[in-house]
C-alpha cells in the first residue's frame, strides 16, 4: 500500500522559500509525474517525501501514518537516484541484496529475492560484477534492482534516465512502465522532459517555481491546460501563443493553438506567412513560419513530407474546435 | 613535422639533480645518525673516524641492557595505537556528520578546531602539569593516550572530512533509503569506501603519536615513559654520548620508517581508489 498525503507542505533555503504551501495526494498504485523547468522545486519535493530532506512545516502522510519526522530508513520507500547511486565496493548481486541484508533476513531468502530480481531486469549475467564494470542502462537496472527487492510502499525515481543516451532512454521507459503494470505499486518520477511525463504518468504534477500549476491525467492537461505555462509545457513542439488583434477576435488576451492543429495551404487560409525553416522528419514536417501577427515564428506540424522550403509564402488556418483561450492573468477561459 | 614544445634543459637535467639534492640533504641527518650509532661514544666525536670506523654493536647492546629500551617502546607503541583507534573512533562520526549533514556552523566549527593548533603548548603546560598532578593522572598511559588523542583530533577530523567530501552525497542518502542505521551507514559505506583516506590518515596520526615529545616528555616520568622520554634521558647531565644517542634515536624512529616503508604502496593505491560515476 502507498498513499501518500501532503497537507500544507513548504520548504525554505535560508530566507528563500522554494516550495510555498503545497497539497498533494497520491493515490495508491498510481505512477505520478512530478514535472517542470529545472530549478522548479520537483526534486526537492521529491526528496521531502522521501525524507532526505526536512519540511519546514506542514504534513507528510504515508497509507495513513503521519511521516513527518519519520527517518528515510523507516519510511518503507526505495530511491532511484539520477546519478545511480550504486554502491562501488560491492558486487551487483551484493547491492542488489543490501537493503535486505540491513532488513536483517536470512542469506538464502535474499540469494532467492536477488536471483528473481536480476532475472526480470536482464542482469543474471553480471551478478558478480563491480558497478565500475557495466554501462550506463545495466547500472540503472541495477538500481531498479536494488528498489524492487524491498516491496517498497512507494517507489521515487529521481530524472533516472537523464544519464542514458536517447536509445536507452525510450528503452528504460518502457521497461519502468511494464515495472508498473506488474508490480501496481505507487511510483512517483521526477523528470524535466514531458515526453517521459505524457508517456509514463497516470497522473501529472506540473510544478513552477515550488506551484503546481496543474495536476491531471496527461490527456487533460493536454486538452484542456488550466493555464498558459501548462499549454507552454505540456506538448511538442511547444503550443503557438497569439497575443493582440487575433487574440481579440476570441474575446482573449491570448490565444494557443497546438502545431498540429493547424491547417497548411500555399493557395490561401486565415493567416498568411514566410517559411523560416522547414524540418522534414519523414513523418511529419515541422514549419517555423515568420510575418504572422502576434506569434513569431509560429510553428506548425503537417503530417507527412509537405514540399516547402524557405521564403515559401505559405497560408494558415488554425482548428477552430482546437483554439485555447486565456484571460490577461493566463488563466483558461472556458 | 609537428611542432611541439621541447623540454627546456632545466627540465631535463636541472630538475632530477635539484631533486636529488634535496633528498639527500632531507636523508643526510638520517644517515649520520645510523652511521654514528654504530661508534662508540670515545670514537664519535674524534674527527679521524668521521668516515673509517670500527663499527660496534655496544651502543645498542648497551641501550637494551641497561636503558630498558623495550619498555619505552612497549609504552610508544600502546600509547600511539590505543590514541590513533580513540582518534579515530571519535573523528570518523565527527566528520562523517560534517561532511553528510553540514550546518550553518560546519566551517566555523573546523576553523575553530583548527585554531586549537595555534595555541603554544608551552602556554598551558603549567596548568596541565598541576591539574595532571592533582588528578593523580601524571605519568599514567591514560593521561599519554588522552593529550596525544586531543592533540590530533583537529587533524584527523579535518583529513577525514577532506575524504569523506570526496563520496559522492547520492551514495550515502541510498544507503538511507535502503533502510540503513547511521552506524550501518558508517560501517558498511562510508568506512569500505573512504578506506584509503583513513588509513592513511591512521598511518599520519600514528606517526605523530609516535613523535610527539613535548608533552610525553613533560607528562611522564618511568610508567608511561615512550621513546621520546628515552632520547631526552640520554641527553645525559654527564655530557654529550654522541653513540650512544644515536643508538636511541636510531632505535626510535626506526619502527615508524618501516612502517612508513612498507605502507607507502598501500597508501599511495588507497588514495586512488576509483570512485564510480
Amino acid at each position: 500500500m502507498g498513499r501518500i498525503v501532503l497537507k500544507n507542505v513548504t520548504k525554505s533555503f535560508g530566507d528563500t522559500q522554494v516550495i510555498p504551501p503545497l497539497d498533494l495526494t497520491i493515490e495508491d498504485g498510481e505512477f505520478t509525474v512530478f514535472v517542470g523547468p529545472s530549478g522548479c522545486g520537483k526534486s526537492t519535493l521529491l526528496r521531502m517525501i522521501a525524507g532526505l530532506e526536512d519540511l519546514t512545516s506542514g504534513y507528510i502522510e504515508i497509507d495513513g501514518n503521519d511521516a513527518t519526522q519519520v527517518p528515510p530508513s523507516e519510511r518503507g520507500l526505495a530511491m532511484v537516484f539520477q546519478s545511480y547511486a550504486l554502491y562501488p565496493h560491492m558486487s551487483v548481486r551484493k547491492n542488489i541484496g543490501f537493503p535486505l541484508r540491513m532488513a536483517k533476513m536470512d542469506q538464502a531468502e535474499i540469494d532467492q529475492k536477488v536471483e528473481t530480481a536480476a532475472q526480470s531486469l536482464n542482469l543474471m549475467d553480471y551478478l558478480d560484477r563491480k558497478p565500475a564494470d557495466l554501462s550506463g542502462g545495466q547500472r540503472q537496472r541495477v538500481a531498479i534492482g536494488r528498489a524492487i527487492v524491498r516491496e517498497p510502499a512507494a517507489f521515487l525515481f529521481d530524472e533516472p534516465l537523464s544519464n542514458l543516451d536517447a536509445a536507452l532512454r525510450v528503452g528504460m521507459r518502457l521497461e519502468i512502465g511494464e515495472l508498473h503494470e506488474r508490480l501496481k505499486t505507487t511510483m512517483i518520477y521526477v523528470t524535466h522532459d514531458q515526453v517521459e511525463a505524457m508517456t509514463m504518468a497516470n497522473k501529472i504534477v506540473v510544478l513552477q517555481a515550488g506551484v503546481i500549476e496543474q495536476v491531471g491525467s496527461p490527456l487533460e492537461l493536454y486538452h484542456k491546460p488550466r493555464n498558459k505555462f501548462v499549454a507552454g509545457f505540456i506538448g511538442s513542439p511547444k503550443m503557438n501563443l497569439i497575443e493582440g488583434a487575433e487574440a481579440a477576435k476570441h474575446n482573449a488576451h491570448t490565444i494557443g493553438v497546438r502545431p498540429e492543429h493547424i491547417e497548411v495551404s500555399t493557395t490561401g487560409g486565415q493567416w498568411e506567412g514566410k517559411v523560416g525553416v522547414a524540418e522534414h522528419l519523414g513523418s511529419d514536417t515541422f514549419i517555423h513560419v515568420h510575418g504572422i501577427d502576434g506569434c513569431d515564428p509560429m510553428t506548425v506540424r503537417a503530417a507527412g513530407d509537405v514540399a516547402v522550403k524557405h521564403g515559401d509564402t505559405v497560408f494558415l488556418t488554425p482548428q477552430a474546435q482546437n483554439i485555447h483561450k486565456f484571460d490577461q492573468k493566463g488563466l483558461r477561459i472556458e | 613535422m609537428a611542432i611541439v614544445a621541447k623540454p627546456s634543459k632545466f627540465a631535463k637535467f636541472g630538475r632530477p639533480t635539484l631533486a636529488w639534492i634535496v633528498g639527500l640533504l632531507f636523508f643526510f641527518p638520517i644517515f649520520w645518525m645510523v652511521l654514528t650509532s654504530f661508534k662508540t661514544d670515545a670514537d664519535a666525536v674524534k674527527p679521524e673516524y668521521l668516515i673509517w670506523f670500527t663499527p660496534t654493536l655496544e651502543n645498542y647492546l648497551n641501550m637494551t641492557e641497561n636503558y630498558d629500551y623495550w619498555r619505552f617502546a612497549k609504552n610508544s607503541v600502546i600509547t600511539s595505537v590505543l590514541a590513533t583507534a580513540f582518534t579515530l573512533f571519535v573523528g570518523i562520526p565527527c566528520a562523517y556528520a560534517m561532511a553528510f549533514n553540514p550546518s550553518r556552523t560546519t566551517k566555523d566549527v573546523l576553523m575553530w578546531m583548527l585554531s586549537t593548533k595555534m595555541l603554544p603548548a608551552a602556554a598551558v603546560l603549567y596548568p596541565m602539569t598541576f591539574i595532571t598532578k592533582s588528578l593523580g593522572l601524571f605519568d599514567s598511559h591514560f593521561l599519554i593516550i588522552l593529550v596525544l588523542s586531543l592533540i590530533n583530533l583537529p587533524i584527523v577530523v579535518w583529513m577525514l572530512f577532506t575524504y569523506f567530501k570526496e563520496i559522492p552525497k547520492d551514495i550515502i542518502e541510498a544507503g538511507q533509503m535502503d533502510g540503513v542505521s547511521t552506524w550501518g551507514e558508517i560501517k558498511e559505506i562510508l568506512i569500505p569506501l573512504a578506506w584509503g583516506g583513513i588509513a592513511s590518515t591512521a598511518l599520519l596520526c600514528f606517526i605523530f603519536c609516535w613523535n610527539e615529545a613535548y608533552w610525553t616528555v613533560r607528562l611522564t616520568t618511568t610508567d608511561a615513559a615512550t621513546l621520546s622520554k628515552l632520547i631526552e634521558g640520554n641527553r645525559a647531565p654527564e655530557g654529550l654520548f654522541f653513540g650512544r644517542l644515536s643508538a636511541v634515536s636510531a632505535a626510535a624512529v626506526g619502527p615508524i620508517v618501516v612502517l612508513g616503508w612498507f605502507c607507502q604502496k598501500q597508501l599511495v593505491q588507497g588514495l586512488t581508489f576509483g570512485a564510480v560515476k
